[in-house]
């Protein structure tokens, strides 16, 4: 199936928009939930597999993007799903559906601070849990200590 | 004062392991907290992060033609693959149409860089389960293709061979002959490991019937390559989504079948890894028999400019299914780098499998995983 005949499934869905130059949806955040459950279950969609999550910059950490790229290895077609938000709210997790996106979100949220809101245990995964910031995020800025230890900033000696 | 302890509250009968994350097993700097119960495993929790390197934020301060050492080191024992998927992304963001040479010199060296790759596998799951003499077997006959690999570009491990548009060196003649040389040696090679591994009674009674993974489990966490295929899904993206020219040569996609136990238990994701480099010989050999002329230079852009855009590119690598999502705003820069990388969510589905299980068969579920820290902390 093509981009638009998946799109032509859950049109009737609130907020879902198709973008045919790009080949991607764009979902908002609140009917999410309800588009995944199709692509779920809806046996002509039948993505079994959510390969990855990104979170988009803006530029300017205000507006972000998270990216959802799924895949269907029975019917072997695959979509790009779009949720942009502001910052500070909160995008449903798809973690009761897909286990892959348990780790994703972690990944998401330590690097570029997305809430996703139902996620069983949002934590940082790859930086210790009392790391500050997101690093990420276009407007992150390196602090000058870590437990006491100073951050070198001068590029001079590796560049 | 009443000293018992209320046992719904505490739980007196369990203790919490800490597995790592210096520890020969885990192969790499890998924690677990292993929830025990006696022998038993009653929850485990991966902890991982100890080797991030910040790869994705590098990318952001680094135009595309530095990005490839970087993504050499994500996956250190197949840099190749790592190289292959990074460039495919990025001609796929520039559009541009690659010599026939160059595309088999690439089918080639990456299917060199598989039977590398799944040696270390094979070697260091014998190693878990107590078998010392194939881990010095294999770990030989990899010397060879990194000798090869070696002659071909200097490089032993992180080999920055594959570029955007190109490969850096062109083959040889000697080259084709010494990877011939190899492939007839490496043929009689698997037959000795089949004696000495596959079908030996004590490593089928460790590995048969243990960490079963159902294909929906699977699936669902998302695992893929060698370990998803052992559990019988016919999923491999060179036969699914052919990318390169993958579609040109003749060979099978092996899953597991369950000859020693269930499907989809250890000893199956180890017989599809073993398999698969019978079927990489068989690539190779085609891919050399028909091997064209050309310049390998001759589409590798001057300077790496795409337009503006998102693409995401997959590949498959020897541990699964790397994605690699790039963010283009048209500068030399990317906007926004992200690797989806196999063996992080292979290992998200140990805590799910391994539960049950003695510690001793953790060992081998996680071997049986095959994961590379490296690319998993990125």
């Amino acid at each position: 199936m093509g981009s638009k005949q998946i799109f032509e499934v859950i049109s009737s869905i609130k907020g879902v928009d198709l973008n045919l130059e790009s080949e991607f949806i764009s979902v908002s955040s609140v009917s999410l939930l309800e588009v995944a459950e199709k692509f779920k279950n809806d046996t002509t969609l039948d993505f079994d597999f959510l390969m990855c999550i990104t979170a988009l910059d803006d530029g300017n950490s205000k507006i972000f993007t998270v990216v959802y790229n799924f895949h269907s290895n029975k019917n072997n077609h695959s979509i790009e799903v779009r949720v942009s938000i502001t910052d500070g709210e909160d995008v449903p997790s798809l973690a009761g559906i897909w286990k892959t996106a348990d780790w994703h979100e972690r990944e998401a949220y330590d690097m570029m601070g997305i809430n996703f809101s139902g996620h069983p245990e949002l934590k940082r995964i790859l930086l210790p849990e009392d790391w500050e910031g997101f690093p990420l995020r276009k407007n992150y800025e390196v602090a000058d200590y870590y437990h006491g230890v100073p951050i070198p900033k001068d590029k001079s000696y590796w560049e | 004062m009443d000293t018992t302890l209320d046992k719904s509250i505490v739980n007196i009968d369990e203790m919490v392991l800490n597995m790592g994350p210096q520890h020969p097993s885990t192969h790499g700097v890998l924690r677990l907290k292993i929830h025990t119960d006696g022998e038993v495993v009653s929850k485990i929790e991966p902890v991982i992060g100890y080797l991030h390197r910040c790869f994705e934020k590098h990318c952001e301060n680094l135009s595309y033609e530095q990005i490839v050492p970087f993504a050499d080191r994500c996956d250190y024992l197949a840099s190749m693959h790592m190289d292959h998927a990074y460039s495919i992304a990025v001609e796929k963001l520039l559009d541009i149409e690659l010599p026939e040479r160059v595309e088999y010199i690439r089918v080639i060296v990456a299917e060199l860089q598989r039977i590398a790759s799944h040696l270390v596998a094979i070697g260091t799951f014998g190693l878990d389960v107590g078998a010392i003499t194939p881990f010095t077997w294999t770990i030989r006959d990899r010397e060879r293709v990194l000798d090869l690999f070696e002659a071909l570009c200097g490089a032993r491990l992180l080999y920055n061979y594959i570029w955007p548009g190109g490969v850096s060196h062109d083959l040889s003649p000697k080259f084709i002959q010494r990877t011939q040389e190899f492939l007839d040696y490496f043929e009689t090679q698997i037959f000795e490991y089949n004696e000495l591994l596959t079908g030996n009674k004590i490593f089928i009674e460790r590995t048969a019937d243990v960490g079963v993974m159902p294909a929906d489990v699977g699936m669902n966490f998302g695992v893929t390559g060698p370990s998803l295929r052992g559990s019988g899904v016919d999923y491999d993206l060179r036969k699914t989504e052919p990318y390169s020219i993958y579609n040109k040569f003749d060979f099978n996609v092996p899953v597991g079948e369950g000859k020693m136990g269930t499907v989809g238990d250890c000893w199956d994701r180890y017989w599809v890894r073993m398999v698969e480099m019978e079927e990489s010989i068989k690539i190779i050999r085609q891919a050399m028999a028909s091997l064209p002329d050309g310049d390998v230079h001759a589409a590798m852009p001057k300077k790496i400019r795409p337009t503006k855009g998102n693409v995401y590119s997959r590949y498959e690598s020897a541990r699964g299914d790397v994605g690699i999502y790039i963010q283009s705003n048209g500068k030399n820069i990317p906007l926004r780098l992200k690797m989806r990388s196999p063996a992080f969510c292979n290992l998200s589905v140990l805590g799910e499998i391994g539960e049950g299980w003695m510690i001793s068969d953790v060992i081998t579920i996680l071997g049986s995983l095959d994961i590379v820290l490296g690319e998993i902390d990125r």
